[in-house]
């Protein structure tokens, strides 16, 4: 017999499912409805989808070139500094940790607060995508600079280094062909989280976006608020399409690590 | 290059970005802060004036409540996935963490179509008793939406922990005849507990930092940082929303760094 305790906290998983899943599926079949209220019997149409890309494309593309160059300042920010870290080690390190990781605990709209004070007079700075994405990098390198001390903490990065280094390479060298090919899965980990994060963000650009700097969820907000539901759920969608890949991805990624460190 | 010159190489762009763009504007928003009308005073208006009280306490109580039932559910359910393998886990487990990438304002959104005008349980009550049920726009939506992106974070940290907990030593328990209590009390729930603590400061900390839920629920209630962006855009009070944010970074930083150091604590004891 299954003791009582099994049998709740499988009771308590399921609805815990369905309460995260259930919405999830609403907004796909509200997005497609031809009217929500009516319900089924109205039928089903894209046109809510094609509205939204007609009124929101440049929302979606934005988010896209936001996350890319976030992308490729936490790499040539995150990667060597993680590296830094770890070779310099002890306190000071820790302290420096410490310090980069403060956006994770501070919340967003202070550290958007802080940016506008200090920067907003710099008004083509201001006004440039690139304001949002220095946002998006302030918030995600934490967890780049993480996946990468992760993995160089379980490598004996240091035995690699000096064996490259007594047969003569030097140290940048060492560092692009014998560091980052180990680091890899830590790098495509830390990689993945940060575009899902930078396109998910909302917290820092609602105060750091002009209206030329939209990006995603600035727009979904601004659906939430002024659209009918049919409209806000089928952007709701084409949100659900750009981000599900990318949280499969970083499954998939995870999953492969775990399995190579058990072996 | 010298070993000391590439270490400089290496940490320069991670220098100058944090100085630039982390210490510089947090130092701009504690002057700025201590710079209104009121002058140094302005550090402790969230505590002497009521509107700004009680909205710091309505965001705590919030947070607290909201980590307390993320951390049940969570630690119930890890309990249950982890070590058991069925058909479709993989599948279960993704759909599980999907509301990880949701920014708070689609969580909002996912509150309405569940409990808004056009809800889901609406509709249902409607058609069964008559009364649309709606509480989307309350205190309990707001925290139904926090619980929403809070869980599968939690549930993931838990989960992780409790795949490593050696099964062996509850059925060793289990047959020593000790109740299912008392084997969470004394056997399962001291292993999680610095998953625990890790996946509960996170969830108070970005709980007390959500703005985009109450934005898109757009209740009466205002939450801390719901509170700050009407100073600031609103009102145009840079300073004290300005005090506000650091008043609510400070608060938030500290319930993390005491966690953290009860974490360290109790894994040094086991």
């Amino acid at each position: 017999m299954r003791q009582w305790t099994t049998i709740a906290g499988i009771a308590i998983t399921a609805l815990l499912t369905l309460f995260l899943v259930v919405p999830i599926l609403l907004s796909v079949y509200a997005g497609l409805t031809v009217n929500y209220a009516r319900g089924i019997s109205a039928g089903f149409t894209f046109e809510w989808v094609r509205q939204v890309w007609d009124l929101y494309a440049d929302t979606v593309w934005r988010s896209l070139v936001v996350a890319l160059l976030t992308l490729a300042l936490t790499l040539l920010i995150g990667v060597p500094g993680a590296y830094a870290l770890a070779r310099k080690g002890g306190r000071f390190a820790r302290a420096v940790e410490e310090i980069v990781t403060l956006p994770v605990a501070v919340p967003g709209l202070a550290l958007a607060l802080a940016l506008i004070l200090s920067y907003g007079g710099f008004g083509t700075f201001r006004k440039s995508t690139l304001f949002v994405v220095i946002g998006h990098v302030l918030f995600t390198l934490p967890f780049m600079m993480r996946s990468v001390i992760a993995v160089l903490d379980t490598i004996d990065w240091r035995t690699l280094d000096e064996g490259a280094a007594s047969l003569g390479s030097p140290a940048w060298r060492r560092f692009v062909d014998v560091i980052l090919p180990n680091v890899r899965p830590g790098i495509v980990a830390g990689a993945l989280t940060v575009v899902t994060l930078s396109i998910g963000e909302f917290n820092l650009t609602w105060m750091m976006h002009t209206p030329m700097t939209k990006t995603l969820p600035v727009g979904l907000a601004d659906a939430y608020a002024s659209m009918r539901l049919e409209i806000a759920s089928a952007y709701t969608i084409v949100f659900l399409i750009m981000v599900i890949p990318l949280l499969i991805g970083v499954q998939l990624i995870a999953g492969l690590t775990e399995r190579r460190t058990k072996s | 290059m010298d070993s000391r010159r590439f270490d400089l190489f290496l940490i320069l762009p991670l220098a100058i970005f944090t100085l630039a763009f982390l210490i510089l504007p947090l130092a701009r928003l504690t002057v700025e802060a201590g710079s209104g009308p009121q002058g140094l005073a302005g550090f402790f208006v969230i505590l002497t004036e009521a509107r700004f009280r009680n909205s710091l306490i309505v965001t705590l109580i919030l947070a607290i409540a909201t980590t307390v039932a993320t951390l049940t559910v969570a630690t119930v359910a890890a309990q249950t996935l982890a070590n058991r393998k069925f058909s479709g886990r993989g599948l279960l487990l993704s759909m599980l963490t999907f509301p990880l990438a949701f920014p708070g304002v689609v969580v909002g959104f996912m509150i309405i179509l569940f409990g808004g005008r056009l809800g889901l349980v609406g509709s249902v009550s409607k058609s069964l008793f008559g009364a649309n049920v709606v509480f989307a726009y309350s205190l309990f939506g707001l925290f139904l939406g926090y619980l929403y992106f809070s869980v599968p974070r939690v549930l993931l940290t838990i989960l992780a922990a409790a795949e490593k907990l050696d099964p062996s030593l509850v059925e060793a328990a289990r047959s020593l005849g000790a109740s299912p209590l008392a084997i969470q009390r004394d056997v399962v729930l001291p292993a999680l507990f610095p998953a625990m603590y890790t996946g509960g400061a996170l969830c108070f900390a970005t709980a007390m930092g959500a703005f985009g839920t109450a934005f898109t629920l757009a209740t009466a209630i205002d939450v801390t940082p719901m509170l700050i962006y009407t100073e600031f855009t609103l009102a145009t009070n840079a300073s004290m929303a300005a005090a506000i944010s650091i008043a609510l970074g400070l608060v938030t930083w500290a319930a993390l760094a005491i966690a953290r150091s009860r974490a360290m604590r109790d894994t040094k004891g086991a």
